[in-house]
């Protein structure tokens, strides 16, 4: 049995028929073909898989495709406006908030919800809200540097 | 070396040219990667221990929608797993890709099954039946070893795989009955599961055309994966197979071996016909990623009536899991023996090392490999010795640190090694100093009084980075060389590719080796492009691993740019009319010294070379050199990190207050990628020292199977960490460089430690076993309030 499902992601509808069981995740990756979006555990423990839906970040690996039917989806490909990248992105570049870059997409998804509660946000602050995100290369020091970086330069925007 | 240019890139922060692809989510990791006409597949793993495989049942799952094909242990006819690297009189029990006739560990592969998806071949695998007789399992090292364990194997009596001893027994035990103070410990260092964000996957692929194997994998190392399956497991030439390892999501060891999972694949997607991808899930990498660390240990250290150690004695049983992985034998070994002088002068020491076989997962190198468990032993017993003796822990260190020597004479440990070049004593007293050493510890008695109990934990480290040379390493067991390769290829208008046999899955190569690059040939960064891990475009290579790649696989790059540079001289002179002597050569041009006017471009050398109208007579044309780097010795960065933990004695609870690192790691590419491999290292070795345990039941049950019951460091648990260096040039190589990738893991376990032990002192507590949580502190501390 396949279901019908369609989303904007990224800004782009997409209308598939899916197996109920579908991860949003492998929807993600395997029928639309965006692969910025990561696995990285099955127990919703790493955080890897944090895309935006309807403005909130989630974890793709935790719902089923078909439970975001009507959703719009921004993925760490669609975070980059016409070639300029969000100061978030910017902000991991500059500070060095990543390693191997896998768990990069999810922290930065992450972050850009992070930023949206506390736009100027403490160390603790941020530490606390990157609690579902795992990072085996860093040690987070730089990623709370990146994301100071992104706040800085968010408020000076606005 | 070079000569000191304008602006020179080699020390500077760039950032990294790397991530522009990663943080928008452009990154290829293997599971990214798509072939017309990829089938998936999926393993059925063993859900016992140890048991008889009885029979393998795949009627079902063929029948189950999607699913292509199922193929057991019977089936696959390949070799078995080959061990890497032997040790005297060594028993190695034979490791077939899939089960045959037994099973010896939760997880172990038993049959494959390949669906049109995913999800089909996971239906399938759920489908096998299969019929095991289960048998009683150890998965304690030491109880493997008493008669009457169960056996794993008939002819590995007492499941020991090798005893191995180093040092000199006889002046051990005689500097122990000398001795004014003997300080004895039991440890254990617990097993550790790496854990890389990105789980393991590979794909195979064979052409119908030319029947080459094409095998993208999860790999640190390319060639070495090439080289073991197609000699040993496949059976088929090299040249027709080509390894490429893509972006890969972090290593820290588990991704040099050579697993069943690739093996299987490559086999299936030959006999099938069609490419099969496998990518693990979190659970598989839990059962089957090799392990690292877990050693039972005795330790004993002796002091004379100066304070100052006079001997080490140590018993370790090391559980090497069911089979060998790919380098298992050296880590207990090799690694781990080696490394218990530290930066101290001890004079006589004795280790002698069980290699344990049990119904566990294999363990191999994971981050340190080897470093940690001989750092943390030595650093404990400091510790416990400055405690029993009643003297300040870092003034027991510093009496006892072995005098700097940096003039190029190496000094000889009793325990094998000879260390390049080292400088104690100035790191540890500017640790003390950043963290303010004095102050806290009047802070710490101020503090108790009032319920509060803060410790002090110092750690001082040495490291052993790029194993060498290739001669050495072959005489202890070694199946490998471990030299480095690169190849420099000019192109005729002046831009650079670099091959390297290194690889980057973290480590920023393509930035720190462009960097290196460019700031010997006085060249902009943007002309130099870093090639790495496919092996049809490098040349053969050993990998990333034991922190080799700047001092090993940077040092190869060097000779070939010397090479290129010794030619380019050459034509210019000739084009100049004038002597190579009488040539300077910075900013990318040869000038002829005294006329600066006279010079040539490094585009207007290159461009010549290739059109070779005018270079001189007898000299091939082109411009490119390739270099094979055979170190001579290992190299040996040394630090001291010191950490000031809270513990709640109510809860068990341990707080960093504040975690300050001062290494030396040699000269250094790119101090911003630097402090990061030491900001990763640090919080995995946090990680040891306080949550991280992969604990079996007794029978063999893994209990920490998921990242629910493994506690993975987090962001909220750590704090931001002081870093500083000091630098001791390794005189070793052409860089100066020692190796930066894991002595924060190595430094980080025994600070915590012995910090959280120091803040326990006034309830008469000498040690815990890592990992300290809160659970067991509270134990300890509740069971000391009883006496
Ligand atoms: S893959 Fe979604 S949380 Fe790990
Ligand atoms: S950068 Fe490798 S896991 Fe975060």
């Amino acid at each position: 049995m396949k279901l019908p499902v369609k989303m904007t992601i990224n800004g782009q509808k997409t209308s598939d028929e899916v197996e109920p069981r579908l991860l949003l995740v492998h929807y993600i990756r395997e029928v639309v073909g965006l692969t910025g979006t990561h696995v990285g555990c099955d127990t919703s423990q790493c955080g890897a898989c944090t895309i935006l839906m309807n403005g909130q970040a989630v974890k793709a690996c935790t719902m089923f495709a078909v439970q975001a039917d009507g959703a719009t989806i921004t993925t760490i490909e669609g975070l980059a406006r016409n070639g300029e990248l969000h100061p978030i992105q910017q902000g991991f570049w500059e500070k060095h908030g990543l390693q191997c870059g896998f768990c990069t997409p999810g922290m930065i998804m992450t972050a850009y919800q992070l930023l949206e509660r506390y736009p100027k946000p403490t160390e603790e602050q941020i530490r606390h809200q990157l609690e579902g995100n795992l990072c085996r290369c860093t040690g987070y020091h730089n990623i709370v540097k990146a994301i100071e970086w992104a706040a800085e330069h968010m408020a000076g925007k606005k | 070396m070079a000569t000191v240019a304008e602006e020179r890139l080699f020390g500077k922060s760039i950032k990294r040219r790397e991530d522009p692809r990663f943080i928008t989510g452009r990154g290829q990791y293997v599971d990214d990667v798509k072939l017309p006409g990829m089938t998936y597949a999926a393993f059925v793993r063993s859900p016992h221990a140890h048991a008889r495989l009885n029979k393998v049942d795949a009627s079902a799952a063929r029948k189950v929608p999607g699913v292509l094909a199922v193929y057991t242990g019977a089936d696959v006819k390949v070799g078995g797993l080959p061990c890497g690297w032997m040790l005297p009189d060594i028993k190695v029990p034979p490791r077939p890709a899939l089960a045959q006739g037994k099973v010896r560990y939760v997880g172990e592969p038993v049959a494959i099954v390949i669906g049109e998806t995913a999800y089909a071949a996971k239906d399938g695998a759920e489908a096998v039946k299969v019929a095991y007789e289960a048998l009683p399992a150890v998965s304690n090292a030491k109880k493997a070893h008493e008669t009457g364990a169960p056996q794993l194997f008939d002819n590995i009596p007492k499941n020991q795989c090798f005893y191995w001893t180093i040092g000199d027994k006889t002046a051990t035990e005689a500097a122990f009955k000398s001795a004014a103070t003997v300080v004895h410990q039991a440890l254990l260092n617990q097993r550790l599961i790496p854990n890389a964000i990105e789980p393991r996957a590979c794909i195979a692929s064979v052409s119908p055309a030319t029947g080459e194997l094409t095998l993208w994998v999860t790999s640190q190392n390319p060639h070495v994966h090439r080289l073991l399956m197609a000699a040993f497991v496949l059976s088929i030439p090299e040249t027709k197979m080509r390894v490429i390892a893509p972006d890969v999501g972090g290593g820290f060891g588990s991704k040099i071996f050579v697993y069943n999972e690739e093996v299987v694949v490559s086999w299936a997607a030959k006999t099938l016909g069609r490419p099969v991808k496998w990518t693990a899930e979190r659970r598989e990498s839990f059962l089957n990623d090799a392990h690292g660390r877990d050693h039972v240990t005795e330790a004993e250290i002796a002091l004379d009536h100066d304070g100052k150690v006079s001997g080490l004695r140590v018993k370790t049983h090391a559980n090497l899991g069911a089979y060998l992985s790919t380098f298992a034998p050296l880590i207990p070994s090799y690694l781990y023996g080696p490394l218990l002088s530290g930066v101290y002068k001890i004079p006589a020491i004795f280790c002698e090392v069980w290699g344990m076989l049990t119904d566990t997962a294999p363990v191999d190198a994971y981050r340190g490999a080897g470093r940690p468990e001989a750092t943390y032993l030595l650093e404990r017993m400091m510790d416990r010795a400055a405690r029993q003796l009643r003297v300040d822990p870092a003034e027991l260190r510093r009496k006892n640190f072995i005098p700097k020597f940096t003039d190029g004479a190496p000094y000889q440990t009793p325990v094998a090694f000879a260390y390049d070049s080292g400088n104690y004593e100035p790191a540890l007293r500017r640790a003390l100093q950043l963290v303010g050493y004095d102050q806290t510890r009047k802070e710490q008695l101020a503090l108790r009084p009032k319920g509060r109990y803060i410790g002090i934990g110092v750690s001082t480290y040495i490291e052993a980075c790029g194993p060498a040379p290739s001669a050495v390493a072959g005489s202890l067991g070694a199946g490998a060389g471990l030299w480095e390769s690169g190849q420099v290829r000019v192109h005729p208008a002046g831009a650079v590719t670099v091959y390297t046999g290194s690889h980057s899955h973290g480590q920023g190569h393509e930035t720190t080796f462009a960097q290196l690059v460019a700031d010997e040939l006085g060249i902009p960064m943007e002309q130099v492009e870093i090639v790495h891990g496919d092996t049809a475009q490098i040349p053969f290579g050993m990998g990333t691993y034991g922190s080799r790649s700047a001092c090993v696989g940077g040092s190869a790059i060097v000779k070939c740019l010397d090479k290129i540079k010794e030619k380019g001289r050459k034509i210019a002179a000739h084009l100049l009319e004038a002597n190579e002597q009488d040539l300077d050569f910075a900013g990318g041009t040869w000038t002829v010294k005294g006329s600066p006017d006279k010079k040539k471009t490094w585009g207007e050398v290159a461009l010549m070379a290739y059109l070779a109208h005018n270079i001189p007579k007898g000299m091939e044309p082109g411009l490119e050199a390739t270099s094979f780097y055979d170190p001579v010795n290992f190299t040996f960065p040394f630090g001291a990190h010191i950490a000031v933990v809270e513990v709640d004695p109510e809860t068990g609870a341990v707080k960093i207050l504040k975690y300050v690192a001062v290494d030396d790691v040699g000269r250094v590419i790119n101090p911003m990628i630097v402090d990061g491999m030491v900001h990763g290292g640090i919080a995995q070795g946090v990680g040891q020292a306080l949550w991280e345990h992969g604990v079996y039941s007794e029978d063999g049950q893994l209990l920490t199977g998921t990242m629910m019951d493994y506690a993975l460091p987090k962001a909220d648990a750590l704090p931001s960490y002081v870093t500083e260096r000091t630098v001791t040039p390794s005189p070793i190589n052409p860089l100066g460089v020692k190796g930066a990738g894991e002595t924060g893991t190595i430094a980080s376990t025994p600070a915590i430690a012995n910090a959280v032990i120091d803040a326990l002192e006034p309830f008469g507590l000498t040690h815990l076993d890592i990992p300290l949580t809160p659970q067991k502190i509270w134990k300890a501390v509740a069971a000391a309030k009883q006496k």
